[in-house]
């Protein structure tokens, strides 16, 4: 059929990559990888994806994360019974240190879920049409980490069982919340931010999961994935409803995700505490969100990749993209350190200048250089060589080594509390066994929700890989979400 | 339920209401191996005079979708209308509840402190516009439904692994049990064939 010499009609594939034309370099690998020795066509992506989640055996290493995690959430919910049973007391939290662990985790989970919504709504928004070999799994990767930041609000509340109270509802004490106050926007913003996440993301899985329906062989899988994907059946009509939601839902959630870290630095930034009090926070909040968010998607995706033999999909070209996002993302946060010590020598604060001292010299003073040097030494240098970024070994000590140094820095701003403008108010904070056992459990919880899902659902989309394939191959020839949404 | 026709033109049926209580036609289904090749078909049936047509696809294609007349999509109005509608209750609310509601003295700003409730209107519209977009979409597409006539088609289900579907429906003014088969397999299909209720 000499159709593709016609011209395209309506809003039908302005695309850049028609026949004829060079590929998107983001495709190569799938035009030159092949499937049991042949070339990938649309048929060959759905089973490389799907047969993951139906009929292959789960590899080892899926075993070893599943019940690692599944461990861990067994500490968590040990430490969440002896928490409500005790009350917050089993934390090291005290006057100074109100917050401990619980803001910093929340801050640490967050940070890490940004990145996921930077890299399905952003880059889409941004023609970036590598983010199709990762951003299922990023996107997924938001929620849980959601889930577990959103946990930990909760559990500080001291008597979560009223957590209701938050918002605002018709009462017979007639109280309704103080919207003045960051941290009812906190609520409202996270809420929002799970709530808009998990649209996205299922949204973006309703016709995949119509494929693994199709796909399935055995009777639960048709009946489970044919209820999930909601009797879905590829009309055009509805794609083009479906990819103007999905573009429209990808505009609103570039904004959202910037809103929700901004909203998140503005818990410290609106009080009035010397280092927190700085309108540097949340561009400097929502850069370090971005860098450990990366951090965890490429920590995940590389033994994951290796595990599923999914490399055709996440290339070392990935990894190479994601570790130059991570090297840009880790500098601005680099200048956001910079900042907060240049402004406090300038500004002339008497209280600015010595919590900068304190902070970096006093008795915490171990924790700030240790930020240093997981976030800023360790990958900051390693990152600019390429051979780094392309061996998954050096990338995922980089990947670890900021993670590490992320939590360290929302460590080293809740830690500024102990020594603020009044010495009498001065004080002392060490986080107990329950503290740790908390934290580590909310990691749990994670891999096994995260672990749960790549076994179930197809991780990365099978739809928009297809669209990627090169006409010749059968595929769309380009991104037509982006393309193509009247 | 589904037959697969030895040759387009040989069915014997009596047009879409068959009196004799065999079961409803649905309509016609026609498989193409490619995008290209089921956009050809799309436009030629269209060209053809035919309208109830949808075609199922496993990735997008924008071209069929113009060629069913389909240019332009509803979404932007729903979700637009819902975040707005968001925008303003998550406004009102907040001014209501700390002006009027419980209105708190804080440091002696006033009731009506606007800047301060901006971002919480802004998150009401972000959640009110996806949650319209979400419900809109399955409410406007007609889904959940998992018992349409199609599923009845054993081909059916390569729609969304490699295959290329072009449906005409039997409440088209034009279909004829006999004439559109046979139409059908003049556009280079793979198989074409007859989809019961």
């Amino acid at each position: 059929m000499a159709i593709a010499d016609e011209p395209r009609v309506g809003g039908g594939g302005h695309g850049p990559s028609r026949d004829g034309m060079p590929l998107e370099p983001e495709m190569w690998p799938l035009v030159k990888s092949t499937y049991d020795g042949k070339p990938h066509d649309l048929a060959t992506v759905g089973d490389a994806i799907g047969e993951v989640v139906l009929s292959r055996p789960q590899p080892r290493g899926w075993w070893v994360g599943f019940l690692a995690g599944f461990a861990l959430l067994q500490v968590f919910l040990v430490s969440l019974a002896w928490l409500f049973y005790w009350g917050v007391g089993i934390w090291g939290i005290n006057v100074p240190v109100a917050w401990g662990f619980a803001i910093i985790n929340f801050v640490w989970w967050i940070g890490i879920g940004h990145a996921g919504t930077l890299i399905s709504a952003i880059l889409l928004l941004m023609h970036q049409k590598w983010r199709t070999s990762i951003n299922r799994f990023s996107e997924t990767m938001t929620i849980f980490a959601v889930m577990c930041a959103g946990m930990f609000p909760l559990i500080h509340m001291g008597r979560p069982w009223f957590f209701y109270w938050l918002t605002p509802f018709p009462n017979v004490a007639g109280i309704y919340p103080q919207f003045r106050s960051p941290l009812t926007w906190d609520v409202f913003a996270v809420t929002t931010y799970l709530t808009v996440s998990l649209v996205f993301w299922y949204i973006g899985l309703v016709p995949d999961l119509a494929a693994l329906r199709d796909q399935a062989r055995n009777r639960w899988q048709k009946i489970m994935y044919g209820l999930l994907s909601l009797g879905w059946r590829g009309s055009a009509i509805h794609w083009r409803r479906y990819e103007k939601v999905y573009l429209l839902l990808g505009g609103l959630s570039t904004p959202l995700v910037l809103s929700v870290h901004t909203v998140v630095s503005f818990d410290f930034a609106v009080s009035i505490v010397p280092l927190w009090h700085a309108t540097i926070f949340p561009p400097f909040f929502v850069a370090g969100a971005i860098y450990s968010g990366f951090a965890m998607v490429v920590a995940l995706a590389i033994p994951i990749r290796k595990w599923y033999r999914l490399e055709d999909f996440f290339t070392d070209q990935h990894l190479d993209i994601c570790g130059k996002v991570m090297l840009a993302t880790g500098f601005l946060v680099t200048y956001g350190y910079f900042s907060e010590l240049w402004m406090a020598w300038y500004g002339h604060s008497l209280y600015e200048w010595g919590t900068t001292i304190e902070r970096v010299f006093g008795p915490y003073g171990w924790s700030y250089w240790a930020l240093i040097v997981f976030n800023c030494v360790i990958p900051l240098t390693l990152l600019w060589s390429k051979r780094v970024r392309r061996s998954p070994f050096w990338l995922e000590i980089c990947c670890m080594s900021a993670l590490i140094g992320m939590w360290f820095e929302r460590y080293v701003i809740v830690i500024t509390l102990t020594r603020d403008q009044v010495p009498s108010s001065w004080g002392r904070y060490a986080p107990t066994f329950w503290d740790y056992a908390t934290m580590f459990g909310s990691l749990g919880l994670f891999l096994f929700l995260f672990f749960l899902f790549i076994r179930y659902f197809p991780m990365i989309s099978i739809t928009e890989m297809r669209e990627l394939l090169p006409r010749k191959q059968g595929g769309g020839g380009g991104h037509s979400i982006m393309e193509n949404a009247p | 339920m589904s037959t697969t026709l030895p040759a387009p033109g040989t069915t014997h049926g009596h047009g879409p209401d068959d009196e004799a209580g065999g079961p409803k036609v649905y309509g016609c289904l026609a498989e193409f191996p490619d995008a290209d090749s089921l956009i050809a078909a799309t436009r030629a049936a269209r060209a053809a005079g035919y309208s109830r047509m949808d075609t199922h696809t496993p990735y997008p294609v924008g071209e069929t979708a113009d060629a069913l007349g389909f240019p332009k999509s509803e979404m932007g109005v729903v979700m637009f209308i819902g975040g707005l509608t968001g925008a303003c209750s998550g406004f009102l609310m907040q001014y209501w509840d700390n002006a009027y509601g419980y209105s708190l003295n804080v440091g002696g700003r006033p009731y009506f402190s606007w800047p301060s409730f901006v971002p919480i209107t802004f998150e009401m519209m972000v959640l009110t516009a996806s949650l319209s977009g979400l419900f809109g979409l399955m409410a406007l597409c007609g889904l959940p439904r998992l018992n349409h006539p199609l599923f009845n088609s054993e081909r059916f289900e390569r729609f969304s692994k490699d295959r290329f579907f072009l449906s005409v429906e039997a409440e088209d003014p034009r279909f004829d049990r006999e004439k559109t088969p046979a139409f059908l397999a003049t556009l280079n299909p793979l198989s074409v064939e007859e989809v019961f209720e």
